[in-house]
């Protein structure tokens, strides 16, 4: 669960797509995965394990069944570790060329 | 179509800690009250035994009861693994919406590290359903278990949160 292994999978618009897919309901089936992209079943499950190794999908076994379940966790480390962070500095550097565009005027 | 796994959310970290340093931080309130939300949690650790999370003087002052989070053990097997019911009254939405079980799983993995995974089933309970998955702000009490077990982990890791 490094941050190499997160952004390497998020860096994929197939496998965002999956995670948009559990989003919108959680705990699904390879197949059911698998009619929400334009995939062969092959690549639908190399994609998934990528997310997994990233810890971005874990998954349970359910009867006969292997349920995948979006992890978001990782998601809010990333975010508190990379975004948060210059979110502010980008913020302050808009409200100073405001300013600086407004003395203009 | 299956919907055996529509009202289940896990949500999984791994901590550089001992599973007894992560069982602690989760079951002793001298630790719940250093990260996250900063309640006290109670625990009765025994089956059918009393679990409360007490609201700190700060979430008091926002006008929310003393007991924020109310519920009781299923199973104990420290420090790995620990069940409950998990009911939030937060507000008269999450007071009249059924009992909530909740999971967490410790296990040591090679290196000093843990897995910590919580697994919550909010049957019956979608208001709390959308708040645990967060995605809102934390200051507003809608961080949800990300920013939870994310402010745990940097509790642990680092002595100092984030």
């Amino acid at each position: 669960m490094d941050d190499d292994n997160i952004f390497k999978a998020l860096a994929d618009p197939t496998r965002r797509l999956l995670l948009d897919l559990l989003f919108q309901r959680d705990g699904r089936t390879l197949k059911e995965l698998q009619a929400g992209v334009a995939m062969t079943r092959f690549g639908v499950m190399k994609h998934l394990k990528v997310l997994e190794d990233a810890g971005l999908v874990v998954t349970r076994r359910s009867g006969r069944e292997k349920l995948h379940f979006l992890n978001a966790v990782p998601i809010r480390t990333i975010h508190d570790r990379w975004i948060n962070k210059y979110r502010e500095r980008e913020v302050s550097a808009l409200l100073a060329l405001k300013t600086k565009l407004e003395r203009k005027d | 179509m299956t919907d055996k796994g529509a009202t289940i959310q896990i949500y999984r970290i791994v901590i550089k800690a001992t599973a007894q340093a992560i069982w602690g931080a989760i079951t002793n309130p001298e630790w719940t009250e250093r990260y996250a939300y900063g309640g006290r949690a109670l625990y009765d650790l025994k089956v059918d035994g009393r679990f409360s999370y007490k609201a700190s003087a700060e979430m008091k002052s926002f006008g929310l009861p003393d007991e924020i989070i109310v519920g009781k053990v299923i199973e104990s097997d420290p420090p790995r693994k620990l069940v409950q019911t998990w009911h939030p009254l937060f507000d008269a939405g999450t007071t009249a919406e059924a009992h909530t079980r909740l999971t967490y799983e410790i296990t040591e993995n090679q290196g000093g590290v843990c897995t910590v995974t919580i697994t919550h089933d909010v049957a019956g309970a979608p208001k709390v359903a959308g708040m645990v998955a967060g995605g809102g702000d934390p200051v507003k009490g809608g961080g949800g278990w990300p920013w939870v077990l994310s402010d745990l982990k940097s509790l642990l890791e680092t002595g100092t949160r984030m």
